[in-house]
C-alpha cells in the first residue's frame, strides 16, 4: 500500500514538474512572453495595435498567464488551470489546445501501443528462440541480423520505406491517416485505409525496435536456463514445454522491464520525427507545426500532454509489476 | 591469457597494493585498467570490428578533413558514384561532392557525441553509485529524481530546450541531447551496485572505516567499470540518433555540414525522390549514419558479453577464461 501511495504521488510530482518547466520556459523567452505575444498577434492580424489591457487578457486566455501578478501567484494560476484542463488557445489554429489534442490523441495512441506491442511480442519470441537454439547457426544469424537493426534510427528506416515502398513501387501510401474523401465510419474500406496507413509507421518502429529487445530477452534466457533450479526441474519431469514457458520465460522477461519502461518514453518521444515523415495528424505532428509556428500554447500543452501519457503508461506498468514481483516494492535495505 | 588472471587476482587484495613501490603500482593500474580490458576488447569478434569502425570514424573526423576538402557548390550536378572526376561518391544537385560533405560533418557529430556521452554517463555513474551504496533516505530521494527524470519524454523535451535557447556549439547540442538520458543508465548501475554493496570484501572496506567515495571509488567502481563502457557507446548511439533526427527536421540548424541535413536536402528537392537514380544521394547519409552506429551497438554487446555474468554462455569456456570479474 505504501508503495501504491509512493509511486502515485512521484507520478504527480513528475506532471507537477514538467507543467513548471515549461512555465519557465516561457518567461525564459527572449523578450519575455508578453513580447512574444504581442509579435505572433501582430503578425496574425496585419499591423493593429494591441493595448496593454488588452493583451494582459489576451495572455490570459491564450497562455494562462497572469502579468502584473507576482511571479508565485502567476505560477498558481498557471499551474491550476493546466490540472483544470485548461491548455490555453493554440495562435496557429485559433482553437483552445485541448480540442486540437483530442483529435490528434488517438491517431498517436493507435501507432505506439501497436508498435509497442508488435516490438515486445516479435523481440521476447525471437530471444526465447535464439536462448534455446544457443550456438547455433540460427542464433549467430539473427543474432548479426539484431545488432544491424538496432543500430539503425527508426527515421532513417521510415525514409527508407517511403522512398522504396510508397514512392518508387506505389505499393503502400505515403502520408496521412486515412484516404482523402473517405467518410468516418465502421465500414470496412474505411477501416481497411487507416491501417493501410499505419503498416509503414508501425513498421519503422518495429523493425527497428525489436533486435534490441530480442537481443536483451536472449541474454536473460541463456543465464535462466543455466540455472540450477532448471535442471532440477528437468530431473523432477516436468514437460520442457513448461519448463520453457513458465520457468525460463517468465523469469527472463521480467528484467525486460526497465526496457519497457524506457521504450515507451522513447517511442511517444520518437512520434514528433515520425508522424512528421508519415504526414501523421497525431500529436507529434502537431507538436511540429507549433514549433515551426513558434505558437507556444500549442508546443507546451502537447508537450505536457505526451508526458502525462507516458507517466501515466509507466504508472500502470510500474503498479502491476509490483504485482508480479513484490521485490520491487520492498525497499533497497540498510543505509550506509 | 594467464597473465590477465594473474594481474586480477593480485590486484585484489589490498595488503600488496600498499607494499609496493609507486612506479609498480601506476604499472598494475595501466594494465589492470588500460592494456587487459584492451586485450580482452580484442579477442572477440564483435568488439574488434566495432572498434576498428568507430577508429574509422575518429580518423576521419580528425585527420581526413585535412586531406578532402571542404564541399564546394559548382562541381557536376548529381554525378552517381565514381561518374565525375574527382567526386569519389558522387555529387547533390548543387554540385557539391557527397564525400566531402560527408567528412566534413564527422567533427562535429564526434563532440556531439563524445559531450553527451561524457555528461550522461558522469552523472549516471554519480548518482547510481551513491544511490545504490547509501540505500535509505538518500536512495529514497536519487531514486525518485532518477525515476522522474527517466518519465519524461526525452525528444519532446530536448525539442523544446532547443527550441527556447537555440544552441549551436556541438558540445552544448551534445549535452542538451542527452538531457535525461542518463536516467536509464543510473537506474541500470544502481540495481548492479546493489547486488555488490553486501559482498564481504565492501563490508570489510566498511568496517576499516573507509569514506564512501573511497569505497565507491576503489571497491564498487572497478567491478561496474564494463558496464559503465557499455553505456558511454549506449548513450553515444542514442547522441546520433537524437542529432540527426533534428536536423533532419530543421529544428536544430548549422551552416556546417550534417548527415542530417543532407538527408533532409535529398528529401526536400525537387523530383529526387522520384527515380531510382538519386538512390545513392538518399542511401550515403543514411549508411555513413547506420555504420557508425552499428560499430557502436558491435561494441556495446560484445563487451556485455565479455564482462555480464548474464550473458556468460554455457559452452563459451573463452569467455570464462579471460573474464576478469569473479562472481
Amino acid at each position: 500500500m505504501r508503495y501504491i501511495v509512493r509511486r502515485v504521488g512521484q507520478a504527480v510530482i513528475t506532471i507537477l514538474s514538467v507543467i513548471v518547466l515549461t512555465f519557465l520556459l516561457v518567461r525564459s523567452l527572449p523578450g519575455g512572453p508578453m513580447d512574444y505575444l504581442r509579435a505572433q498577434l501582430m503578425q496574425n492580424r496585419t499591423g493593429r495595435q494591441v493595448s496593454m489591457a488588452e493583451l494582459q487578457s489576451l495572455a490570459r486566455e491564450y497562455m494562462n498567464l497572469h502579468p502584473g501578478e507576482p511571479i508565485w501567484v502567476q505560477l498558481y494560476y498557471y499551474v491550476s488551470s493546466f490540472l483544470q484542463g485548461d491548455l490555453g488557445q493554440s495562435i496557429w489554429f485559433g482553437e483552445p489546445v485541448s480540442s486540437i489534442i483530442v483529435k490528434a490523441a488517438p491517431w498517436t495512441l493507435f501507432l505506439l501501443t501497436t508498435s509497442i506491442i508488435l516490438t515486445f511480442g516479435i523481440g521476447i519470441v525471437l530471444g526465447a528462440v535464439m536462448a534455446y537454439k544457443e550456438g547455433s547457426w540460427f542464433d549467430t544469424s539473427s543474432t548479426v541480423v539484431s545488432m544491424f537493426l538496432n543500430s539503425v534510427p527508426y527515421f532513417v528506416a521510415a525514409l527508407l520505406f517511403v522512398y522504396v515502398i510508397s514512392i518508387q513501387f506505389s505499393m503502400l501510401p505515403q502520408s496521412g491517416n486515412v484516404a482523402p474523401g473517405l467518410e468516418a465510419s465502421f465500414s470496412l474500406t474505411y477501416i481497411g485505409s487507416i491501417l493501410e496507413h499505419a503498416i509503414l509507421p508501425i513498421a519503422s518502429l518495429v523493425v527497428t525496435g525489436f533486435g534490441g529487445i530480442a537481443l536483451g530477452m536472449r541474454g536473460n534466457a541463456v543465464k535462466e536456463i543455466g540455472e540450477e533450479y532448471i535442471r532440477v526441474a528437468h530431473l523432477r519431469g516436468i514437460s520442457s514445454r513448461r519448463i520453457a514457458i513458465r520457468y525460463v520465460g517468465r523469469n527472463a522477461v521480467l528484467p525486460l522491464y526497465t526496457q519497457f519502461m524506457i521504450s515507451i518514453g522513447f517511442m511517444f518521444g520518437g512520434s514528433v520525427i515520425l508522424e512528421q515523415i508519415f504526414a501523421y495528424p497525431g500529436l507529434g505532428n502537431y507538436l511540429l507545426t507549433g514549433i515551426t509556428a513558434r505558437d507556444y500554447p500549442l508546443m507546451m500543452g502537447i508537450f505536457i500532454i505526451i508526458t502525462a501519457a507516458v507517466v501515466l503508461c509507466i504508472l500502470f506498468a510500474d503498479l502491476t509489476y509490483s504485482k508480479i514481483d513484490p521485490r520491487v516494492s520492498t525497499g533497497s535495505g540498510e543505509s550506509y | 591469457m594467464s597473465e590477465t588472471n594473474e594481474t586480477f587476482t593480485s590486484g585484489s587484495s589490498t595488503e600488496q597494493q600498499t607494499a609496493r613501490s609507486r612506479r609498480s603500482l601506476y604499472r598494475e593500474r595501466l594494465d589492470r585498467y588500460v592494456l587487459t580490458p584492451l586485450r580482452v576488447i580484442w579477442n572477440d569478434w564483435r568488439t574488434r570490428l566495432g572498434t576498428l569502425i568507430i577508429l574509422f570514424y575518429i580518423l576521419v573526423g580528425t585527420v581526413g578533413v585535412h586531406y578532402i576538402s571542404e564541399p564546394q557548390i559548382g562541381g557536376p550536378r548529381l554525378a552517381g558514384i565514381f561518374e565525375a572526376p574527382g567526386y569519389p561518391l558522387g555529387t547533390n544537385n548543387l554540385g557539391e561532392g557527397l564525400m566531402s560533405s560527408l567528412v566534413h560533418a564527422t567533427p562535429p557529430m564526434l563532440k556531439m557525441i563524445t559531450a553527451g556521452a561524457v555528461f550522461a554517463t558522469g552523472i549516471a555513474v554519480a548518482l547510481g553509485t551513491v544511490s545504490g551504496y547509501k540505500g535509505g533516505r538518500v536512495d529514497t530521494v536519487l531514486s525518485t529524481l532518477i525515476d522522474i527524470a527517466m518519465t519524461v519524454p526525452g525528444l519532446p523535451l530536448i525539442i523544446l530546450l532547443v527550441v527556447t535557447f537555440q544552441p549551436t556549439n556541438p558540445f552544448v547540442i551534445g549535452i542538451v541531447l542527452s538531457i535525461n538520458s542518463w536516467a536509464g543508465l543510473a537506474r541500470n548501475i544502481r540495481s548492479q551496485v546493489l547486488e555488490l554493496r553486501d559482498n564481504s570484501y565492501i563490508e570489510a572496506s566498511r568496517i576499516m572505516g573507509r569514506s564512501t567515495g573511497g569505497i565507491v571509488y576503489d571497491d564498487i567502481l572497478p567491478n561496474i567499470m564494463p558496464f559503465v563502457l557499455i553505456s558511454f557507446v549506449n548513450t553515444a548511439r542514442a547522441v546520433i540518433f537524437g542529432s540527426v533526427g533534428l536536423y533532419y527536421l530543421g529544428i536544430l540548424q548549422t551552416p556546417e555540414n550534417n548527415w542530417g541535413i543532407m538527408l533532409n536536402n535529398a528529401y526536400s528537392a525537387g523530383g529526387a525522390l522520384y527515380s531510382w537514380d538519386s538512390l545513392y544521394w538518399i542511401v550515403l547519409p543514411m549508411a555513413t549514419i547506420v555504420l557508425l552506429s552499428f560499430g557502436l551497438v558491435l561494441f556495446s554487446q560484445g563487451t556485455e558479453r565479455l564482462f555480464n555474468p548474464r550473458i556468460r554462455a554455457r559452452h563459451a569456456e573463452t569467455i570464462d577464461e579471460t573474464s576478469p570479474m569473479e562472481e
